[in-house]
């Protein structure tokens, strides 16, 4: 894997994983003003960057698959597969 | 519904292959304190849930727990890549690949296979709530006795990832115990199942 994709896959992990860890802390501190910002902060950091990523190295998620004359969804290496 | 990403949720990259520790590892996969049970156990527990926010910290921790038995799978399979006959034969993995060759398959350290009964789903929040506060200690003893039999970097970095999680697991299902004993009637004094006794408890 190119050391751009290494990189576009690592902001998209860590920004998808500071959502994944405050979606549990809102689930117990649903009023928490502070978390519920930042989770929208980092929300649209994730749309953002798994836009740049899917647009460049193909599809993150198979909703988001835009292709003309290939199926791409089925085409790079798996995630299991170490390629990052 | 769930909809696959095709990335893990934190990054596995193995390039020299164990397949002893492979043979271990597998435990959090199908084990008794393994990734599988944990998912299964909060994705099971939730229907019955009487309180919304509980029943959503149920969906949410469980779909991370499966993410995280994809994270294990990704380590045992790349321990586990171009083995030679002989890495298999002296690794003490030959009685695992009789019976699976090199596929993923879900049992314990020990060969135990992978069984419902290693997790619970009661129908009582309180019981269910201890159940889940019990099991995310165990899986992150597990861990803890992973990491002490490992040192390979490229293994220690994302199991320390998965032990640290069981840790904030445990500190959210904590603090949804503290939510359901607030709600508990004052005379309610052994916090008795509120679940299914609806006088017992304010809604």
């Amino acid at each position: 894997m190119s050391d751009n994709k290494c990189d576009a896959m690592k902001n998209l992990l860590e920004v998808s994983f500071a959502l994944d860890d405050l979606r549990l802390f809102l689930d117990t501190h649903p009023y928490e003003k502070e978390a519920i910002s930042c989770y929208q902060l980092y929300k649209d950091q994730r749309n953002k960057v798994l836009e740049e990523y899917e647009q460049t190295f193909g599809p993150i998620l198979s909703y988001n698959v835009n292709d003309e004359n290939q199926w791409t969804w089925v085409e790079s290496p798996w995630p299991w597969e170490g390629e990052v | 519904m769930w909809s696959y990403e095709r990335r893990l949720q934190y990054p596995v990259k193995i390039t020299k292959p164990n397949p002893k520790m492979a043979q271990l590892i597998i435990s959090q996969f199908g084990g008794p304190d393994g990734e599988l049970a944990a998912s299964m156990r909060y994705l099971s527990q939730r229907y019955s849930m009487p309180y919304k926010e509980i029943a959503g910290l149920l969906t949410d921790i469980g779909t991370e727990e499966l993410a995280h038995m994809e994270i294990i799978s990704a380590i045992v399979f790349q321990l586990t890549k171009n083995l030679s006959l002989e890495e298999i034969k002296t690794g003490g993995f030959d009685a695992y690949y009789i019976d699976h060759t090199t596929a993923l398959w879900p049992q314990s350290a020990g060969g135990v296979p992978f069984n419902a009964c290693f997790f619970q789903s009661k129908g009582d929040v309180l019981t269910d709530l201890h159940e889940d506060l019990a099991a995310e200690q165990k899986a992150r003893t597990t861990y803890d006795n992973i990491l002490r039999l490992i040192t390979d970097p490229e293994i220690v970095d994302p199991i320390r990832f998965l032990r640290e999680r069981e840790i904030i697991h445990y500190q959210r299902f904590g603090e949804a115990m503290v939510r359901v004993q607030e709600r508990l009637d004052s005379k309610n004094f052994y916090a008795l199942n509120p679940e299914i006794d609806k006088l017992m408890v304010n809604k």
